[in-house]
């Protein structure tokens, strides 16, 4: 007899959500974090699409520590000395909890849902660190921390990106360079009003703000900016593979994207409080790993359930909706009394007939447009700034109709380049 | 503020004398060593005056950079998430 139908390793928004749902449709589960608290290893841009979470506990956002409700989204396109934005400000269209999307902080955020998977009747164990799988005649048979053995019918492994386990197990391979990207963040503290006064938001809510071209110095990759209740996250996320070849540092990079003129007004007087850096599982459906074995379920960030677009980034949607179908695999398991993949691989169907597959396949293209398509971290930025000098700048010289000014800019990128790119773009974002 | 203040903000554990990564600089070449020194968004990676590879571990924010920049040479770094109670602990995330 195991000790545990279910053991989850890592209390992460896949792996408590994962705990939570079999624990209240009463299996025994075991959750183990290995920090100190859940949540203390984890790091988000961030902003949480929260439709997912929403089935499982319809309502959270009233009782769980949300930052600010995005009711403004900003793209931006930077070169060294201008920043052109789109800024879209809404604060009816995404207010409805199908589609309400949050800023959130990892640490306190993953402890309330772990929290949330204890009050439903899971053992939350942290901090426990699974080092190895537990077998028996070859069978997954539980998990070993240090000294001790834990057996279960399942186990669940939500242990992030770097997921070690995942990778002993046989079900994924070393991550590739190209496959993921490396983010650095800075928490900036700034009192609620100012921060309300200056991005033009209400107590509540709250802006996303994603940066193209002089942030990630041309390279794959892009910058951010979000509002949480009293504080900022700054920061860059760029592929490992380009950061390799780079000739300056991240946390460098992210000196000089802060130091920038349309940044530093943004930030000034803030305190910087923490200084953090986490891996983006960025390769969409290249990097999809096998998502089941016997015994064995792979979720969240381990099994590179994440999707850059470019204009926004998911992934904690993701996780969440992978612990729930995790979960509903599990349950049947269980009523059925057969762990092996017969029935464990349906966890790989619901995630196809679910938005995660669906989406992540619908946007299989992205991944390689945007690694790709260098422009979009250089000449387009430039472009758009050139385009918006020659339109406001008036010095006395003649002025030329709009056309005459925008089509030599135009032309130095390259018209076929421009609708190759529109067009590839429009179709894999 | 440079890489070491921003650091010294961060919330540590320690565990002295048992680091969860260990690079071999005999096990990689030039380039490698040039990698590591500009991956880490921790700038925990140096090359003292005679070449030598250096790494402190105290600092280190877990993302794992190193260990993907040096996939493909095996053997160049020994790495482990830190053992349980140890590490990194992020008050915000």
């Amino acid at each position: 007899m195991a000790d545990y139908d279910a053991i989850v390793v890592g209390a992460g928004l896949a792996g408590s959500t994962a705990a939570y749902c079999m624990a209240k449709a009463g299996l025994s589960v075991l959750l183990l974090e290995r920090g100190d608290t859940a949540g203390v290893k984890n790091v988000t841009g961030g902003r949480l699409y929260g439709h997912s979470l929403e089935k499982v506990i319809p309502g959270f956002a009233q009782e769980a520590p949300v930052e600010r409700k995005i009711v403004r989204e900003r793209v931006s396109m930077m070169t060294e000395d201008s920043c052109f934005t789109a800024d879209f400000h809404t604060p009816s269209r995404f207010d409805d909890a199908s589609c309400a999307s949050y800023t959130v902080l990892r640490a306190e955020f993953d402890a309330w849902l772990a929290s949330k998977a204890e009050e439903a009747g899971c053992d939350l164990v942290s901090p426990a660190h699974a080092d190895d799988l537990l077998r028996e005649n070859g069978k997954i048979i539980g998990i070993k921390g240090g000294e001790d053995e834990l057996t279960a019918e399942v186990v669940l492994l939500a242990d992030g990106v770097n997921s070690l386990l995942g990778q002993k197990a046989g079900l994924k391979k070393e991550l590739s360079p190209h496959h993921v990207a490396v983010g650095a963040k800075e928490i900036l503290e700034l009192p609620k009003g100012v921060i309300n006064d200056r991005f033009g938001l209400n107590d509540g809510e709250g802006m996303a703000n994603l940066f193209a071209g002089f942030p990630s110095a041309g390279m794959v990759g892009g910058g951010f900016l979000y509002t949480n209740k009293e504080s900022l996250c700054l920061g860059l996320v760029i592929t490992v593979a380009d950061m390799s070849k780079s000739a300056v540092r991240l946390p460098d990079l992210l000196e000089k994207f802060r130091e920038h003129p349309a940044v530093k007004p943004l930030v000034a007087g803030a305190k910087l409080v923490e200084y953090s850096a986490h891996l983006v599982p960025e390769g969409g459906l290249a990097m999809l790993p096998a998502l089941s074995a016997d015994n064995l379920l792979l979720l969240g960030d381990a099994a590179g359930l994440c999707m850059n677009l470019g204009y926004t980034v998911r992934g904690m949607d993701l996780a969440v909706a992978s612990g729930h179908l995790a979960a509903q695999t599990v349950i049947e398991a269980k009523e059925k009394g057969d762990f092996s993949n017969n029935v464990l691989a349906g966890y790989k169907s619901r995630l196809e007939q679910s938005f995660v597959l669906k989406d992540m396949r619908t946007h299989k293209n992205a991944p390689h447009f945007i690694e790709h398509t260098p422009r979009m971290f250089s000449e387009y930025p430039a472009l758009a700034a050139d385009v918006f000098t020659q339109l406001f700048k008036v010095d006395g010289t003649p002025s030329r109709l709009m056309l005459k000014k925008a089509l030599p800019l135009v032309s130095k990128v390259g018209f076929l380049n421009l609708i190759k790119d529109g067009l590839k773009g429009s179709r894999a974002l | 503020m440079n890489i070491e203040q921003k650091l010294s903000l961060n919330k540590f554990m320690v565990d002295e004398g048992n680091p969860h990564i260990v690079p071999h600089q005999d096990k990689m070449d030039q380039a490698a060593v040039n990698t590591l020194t500009v991956v880490c968004p921790a700038g925990l990676y140096t090359v003292d005056e005679r070449g030598k590879l250096v790494f402190e571990v105290a600092g280190c924010l877990e993302c794992g950079t190193c260990r993907v920049a040096l996939a493909h040479l095996p053997g160049a770094l020994e790495w482990n998430h830190p053992r349980a109670s140890f590490g990194v602990m992020f008050r915000y995330g």
